[in-house]
């Protein structure tokens, strides 16, 4: 057998044992649209912690921090930091989140504006942007699936090929399953995640450099800036640093796909229990760094960033072990995904074709055209991945710029009486405008700060004064106003 | 309830003390504001850069922090967290 035989085939078996898990798991439940999306909002402290750690590792974690490490240097530190920071936000707002979705059957984040502002313009708003989000964090999964299968098959299967298998797999796993597939088999993939990571990790730099403190003597004497910000880039300093922590951190549970994983807990107790324990879970990203930074000494230069690790795995051990790396990539890119195209499917059919086109949709078949809707929009990100050549972090950041616009009407929404579905559209509307403009005109960072941060802080300024001036114009009597 | 626009219903959480809030805002100030106190290589610890022992130190201490949160928000809240409550009165008690 050749090497891309073992490794290919290894993956296969990995992808093959989790996806049937995943599928019996989903199989012995009866499938309505609460089941699908949500579990019946039965899922406690164990499951829960597996559905959410299982969302926020993915592919990214492993291909484009080493990537970032590697390339840009100290500013994927803003990793490290807004992983844990996120959780503390999380530990205030989920719990308010979760009770506010548990007493009025929420099963999505538009369903929360639509409760909470009453308007299905507004509502369909923000499942187009949290759909428009949701894209570039499908097409990072993607691409980095597609970088797994090719590099395990030693680059005996093309980019485009090993991302079509990929995307099959995924549609047919999110098909069958549903959210509960996924949590277990989200279960498998950060065991093995973990191991490989930590493995890896350490492995590398003591295989080449006789340990990590030799590892780090040896690439700080070469390249000492690389090692703090702004790194090897030109503009990635202090400041973006600090707006880039702010906008993940304070938007990180305002995807459109954590909403529902919100919705699945027991009880608010659970989310804040879940929080407090999260932040441990991101030290595996330091040893992910370690494996970017011993490259810097072991690669040429002009390798490509994102391939890194994978190629670091290939040339340090055997073929089998590459799949074993290879199989946990596949994981770790196929559940978010999975995750990820549910979300978006029951957004577009719930708050957009429902709520605007078709009043007179029943559940079930809301939920038949749900899970048909996957297959174009696994089409959609795929060509985007196929055509698209930037790197996994700036997908990233691109997502979370989009849905930070999300934070003020979600946060004052739920602590403060005083904001108004106006207010809260007129900050959106404003807020996504300034984005793509900065975006456009190739203005991030602007000032030194990220362009996502710029325009969340717009968005709650002009939230919060919009909302204060309707109420004045109403003659204080908000209720009314707003009855009317 | 009219398809149309149902009227906007208001979510009264309960705000977390200031306490709370200050308490929590101390890893913020370790991990981001501080950048520019704590972003530089030496000394190394370990042979590991300043900044990246830094930042795995507060990731280890923000747990400890949050389970000081909880501790403050837990007692005199005086709510079951696991009973969905019934909608309340809109009248903000003084």
């Amino acid at each position: 057998m050749t090497s891309s035989q073992v490794s290919l085939g290894i993956i296969f078996v990995i992808v093959a044992f989790a996806s049937v898990v995943g599928i019996l798991a989903g199989m012995r439940r009866k499938m309505d649209l609460e089941q699908w999306t949500v579990g019946s909002r039965g899922f406690g402290m164990v499951l829960l912690w597996l559905l959410m750690t299982g969302e926020s590792f993915t592919t990214f974690t492993l291909l484009g921090a080493s990537g970032w490490a590697y390339s840009k240097g100290a500013p994927i530190y803003y990793l490290l930091a807004y992983c844990a920071l996120a959780y503390v936000v999380s530990f205030f707002i989920l719990p308010a989140i979760w009770e506010h979705g548990q007493r009025h059957r929420m099963q999505t984040q538009p369903d929360f504006f639509a409760k909470r502002y009453g308007n299905k313009w507004l509502t369909a708003f923000v499942a187009l942007l949290g759909l428009v989000s949701l894209i570039p964090y499908l097409q990072l999964q993607i691409k980095g699936l597609g970088l797994i299968v090719h590099v395990a098959s030693f680059d005996g299967l093309g980019r485009t090929a090993a991302m079509g298998i990929g995307c099959a797999m995924v549609t047919a796993f999110v098909f069958v399953g549903g959210i509960r597939a996924v949590a277990w088999v989200g279960a498998i993939k950060d065991f093995l995640l973990l191991g490989v990571v930590l493995f890896v990790g350490i492995a590398i730099p003591v295989l080449y450099f006789g340990g990590i403190g030799d590892m780090f003597d040896a690439v700080v004497k070469a390249k000492p800036e690389h090692f703090v910000l702004p790194g090897s880039t030109s503009e990635l300093g202090h400041r973006w640093f600090v707006s880039t922590v702010l906008l993940s951190a304070l938007s990180f549970y305002m995807w459109p796909h954590l909403f529902p994983t919100t919705y699945t807990a027991k009880s608010g107790e659970t989310l804040r229990r879940n929080a407090i324990l999260m932040p441990l879970y991101s030290l595996a990203l330091p040893c992910v760094f370690l494996v970017g930074f011993s490259a810097i000494a072991l690669l040429p230069r002009e390798d490509a960033g994102d391939l890194s690790l994978l190629t670091l795995v290939q040339r340090s051990f055997p073929a089998w072990f590459l799949g074993v790396v290879g199989g946990a990539g596949a994981l770790t890119a196929m559940v978010p995904s999975a995750t990820l195209l549910l979300t978006a499917s029951t957004l577009v059919t719930k708050s957009i074709v429902r709520a605007l086109f078709m009043p007179s949709l029943d559940d079930a078949r809301l939920a038949r055209i749900s899970r048909w809707l996957i297959v174009p929009l696994m089409l959609i990100s795929l060509g985007l991945a196929l055509s698209g050549s930037s790197t996994l972090v700036a997908l990233l950041l691109l997502g979370y710029s989009g849905v930070a616009q999300f934070f003020p009407g979600v946060v004052l929404g739920l602590f403060w009486e005083k904001v108004t579905r106006v207010g809260v559209f007129a900050g959106m509307l404003v807020g996504v405008s300034l984005l793509v403009v900065l975006m456009l005109s190739n203005n991030d960072p602007c000032f030194g700060l990220n362009a996502g941060f710029i325009a969340l802080c717009v968005n709650g300024v002009v939230t919060v004064a919009v909302s204060l001036m309707e109420r004045r114009a109403a003659g204080f009597d908000p209720r009314e106003e707003q009855r009317s | 309830m009219s398809e149309k626009s149902p009227a906007p219903v208001e979510f009264k959480s309960k705000r977390p003390s200031l306490g709370a809030l200050l308490i929590a805002g101390i890893p913020f100030v370790a991990m981001c504001f501080s950048v520019s106190l704590w972003d530089r290589v030496e000394p190394r610890i370990l042979g590991w850069p300043f900044n990246l022992v830094w930042l795995i130190a507060w990731t280890l201490l923000t747990p400890l922090v949050l389970y000081c949160v909880f501790l403050i928000e837990r007692p005199g809240s005086g709510r079951k967290p696991d009973a969905g409550r019934v909608e309340k009165p809109m009248e903000e008690s003084p």
